[in-house]
């Protein structure tokens, strides 16, 4: 018999949708007699409990802290405190920004084995393995720990299917509204551009990446867009070179373009940060001058070719 | 005032690699190095920051790995940093993302910096893990993916911005020294100059080692891992239908499946 506590993530009085993702893959390794328990942290903790009463849940663990908002030195003190009292076997947390602030933290300090960005675990008898990808998603990597009693992993999001069921657990309070912290919110800031259009919305988009090289060469592609009645999108250099605004960004730091039937990358080498945020997309057409690129592991429909010379063709037939 | 650049060289593939016979790793005549991407964004930070300040700021970039990476250590010099420090012992060899800070925290304690930047992750491991595990030896404050800083060298407090999923921008107040693990866009980094390059060759690169660090072989290196790689593999991946032929074949194709979908084919 194991224990797996899975800690759950709010942001701005929600629950964070990976929160669910992460209960599933504790499914995914749990065993007839395993206990899973699932820690919310925050000042308004309890409100989260019914959202996190699943299947598969034997305790939901309220943990009330000082402040509602994440606090790495706060989570790192709460998760350490819940170790300690559930002794679990595995620590499951989203591959998140937030957990990626304190995970490294309690894996040293308590000395568990420790693996990041995980898609995949099983167990190999009583040892778990784990899988997560390596050299820029080029390989895969099994890895184990040995000599480990508790393993911390972070979990990838849009992996594992949210659990959805809902189930009758117990639910425990934990008071520890007395830890310090170093670091405290100040504000949040909503991405610039709010008043664009909301490219979450549109059902064709036409993307451009790196392979447009200069910020002169946007004006063609954003009148092809117009011409074919596509939206313009970017990948993250893009906006992160002010050649588009932000709230044009497509991936895990820009949006997850959710009503989108048909996408074009242009120039677009398929980061997993970018495709996280259009892989779902029924029809993906990329371009691109390297046959290696990993977005045509994911497009419907692979040109290998220069973005400006198809562009110009393209062109011709919407003119 | 210090601040401590935390840089890796990272691996890249050739397009036909292939794993070693052992399954544990790539052939390593397959691996290109170059410096990590983030890492030009941490070290334009600490540039900045050096530039504004009225206070004299001493920029320090550390990396730990074998001689080779004594070339991207250059290329900060390159760039202005001050001074670079190269950690390495054959013990060193297949130490992870904590067992790097663990090496990363010694150095710190030698330097005594103001403040450590290192990139949220690299490009090739992407365990993201390494920056705050400096801190968690250290016990300073730490903040992770940080896109935007206000801070004055010497201060006990900066104000960061985090980028958090999905756009959104949160801003921290947090306690001096500090780890900050930094993002990508957070500035543009600067290309050397050829007077840089031309400096950079004179600048020193201290080389240090495991006994200089007061750390010993059981602290470093896989046994000390947190997590042991047990198999590696190439996936099967799936791969789109390709469109042949000339660029207007192909760009007429495209516009086949556009005007398809728009409905007017």
């Amino acid at each position: 018999m194991k224990t797996i506590l899975v800690v759950a993530e709010s942001r701005q009085n929600e629950l964070r949708p990976i929160s669910l993702e992460v209960i599933s893959a504790a499914q995914s390794v749990r065993e007839a007699d395993d206990k899973v328990v699932v820690a919310i942290i925050g000042q308004q903790s309890e409100s989260y409990v019914d959202d996190l009463s699943l299947k598969g849940v034997d305790e939901v663990v309220a943990v009330k802290v000082s402040s509602e908002d994440f606090d790495a030195d706060i989570h790192e003190a709460a998760v350490t405190s819940l170790m300690e009292n559930y002794t679990p076997d595995v620590v499951l947390l989203p591959h998140s920004v937030d957990s990626l602030g304190y995970a490294p933290t309690l894996a040293r300090k308590g000395n568990y084995g420790f693996a990041t960005d995980v898609f995949k675990l099983e167990y190999d008898g009583q040892d778990l393995v784990v899988t997560r990808a390596g050299y820029n998603e080029k390989v895969h990597v099994e890895m184990d720990f040995p000599g480990k009693d508790c393993v911390i992993l972070t979990i990838r999001s849009s992996v594992f299917k949210a659990v959805e069921e809902s189930g009758s657990p117990s639910t425990t309070s934990l008071d520890m509204t007395n830890i310090g912290s170093r670091c405290q919110n100040v504000r949040y800031v909503e991405p610039e551009g709010a008043d664009d259009i909301d490219i979450t919305s549109v059902d064709f988009i036409m993307s451009i990446g790196r392979g447009i090289g200069e910020e002169s060469n946007v004006d063609e592609f954003r009148e092809m867009a117009d011409l074919s009645g596509a939206t313009l999108c970017c990948s993250r250099p893009i906006a992160d070179s002010g050649w588009l605004p932000k709230s044009r960004q497509v991936g895990q730091s820009g949006k997850v373009v959710g009503n989108c039937k048909l996408y074009v990358a242009m120039g677009i080498s398929g980061s997993i940060q970018h495709m996280a945020g259009m892989k779902h997309v029924p029809t993906i057409v990329a371009v691109n001058t390297d046959p290696g690129a990993s977005i045509f592991t994911i497009a419907k429909y692979g040109i290998v070719g220069d973005i400006f010379e198809i562009e110009e063709e393209l062109r011709t037939h919407f003119e | 005032m210090k601040i401590l650049v935390a840089v890796k060289e990272v691996a890249s593939l050739d397009d036909d690699f292939e794993i070693r016979d052992d399954q544990l790793d790539v052939d390593e005549d397959f691996l290109l190095y170059e410096l990590n991407e983030w890492d030009d964004f941490s070290l334009e930070e600490a540039m900045s920051i050096k530039e504004r300040s009225d206070t004299e700021v001493e920029v320090v970039v550390v990396s730990v790995g074998p001689d080779r990476v004594e070339e991207s250590l250059r290329k900060c010099l390159a760039k202005g940093a001050d001074r670079a420090i190269r950690v390495w012992s054959d013990e060193m060899e297949g130490s992870d993302s904590i067992t790097v800070g663990r090496i990363l925290a010694a150095v710190a304690e030698q330097e005594k910096p103001d403040m450590i930047f290192a990139g949220v992750q690299s490009s090739d491991n992407a365990d993201a893990s390494t920056g705050i595990a400096i801190a968690s030896y250290l016990n300073w404050p730490h903040t992770a993916v940080v896109a935007g800083l206000d801070y004055t060298p010497g201060a006990n407090k900066a104000t960061a911005s985090r980028e958090l999923e999905g756009g959104l921008g949160q801003e921290v107040e947090i306690s001096c020294p500090a780890v900050l693990t930094i993002q990508l866009g957070i500035n543009t980094p600067r290309y050397a100059s050829l007077r840089g390059i031309k400096q950079a060759a004179a600048k020193p690169i201290d080389e240090v080692s495991l006994s200089d660090l007061g750390l010993s072989a059981e602290e470093v290196g896989a046994d000390a891992a947190f997590s042991r790689v047990r198999r590696m593999y190439i996936p099967e991946k799936g791969m789109a239908t390709m469109i042949e032929g000339t660029t207007a074949e192909q760009a007429a194709k495209l516009a086949q499946i556009i005007k398809e979908f728009k409905g007017e084919a």
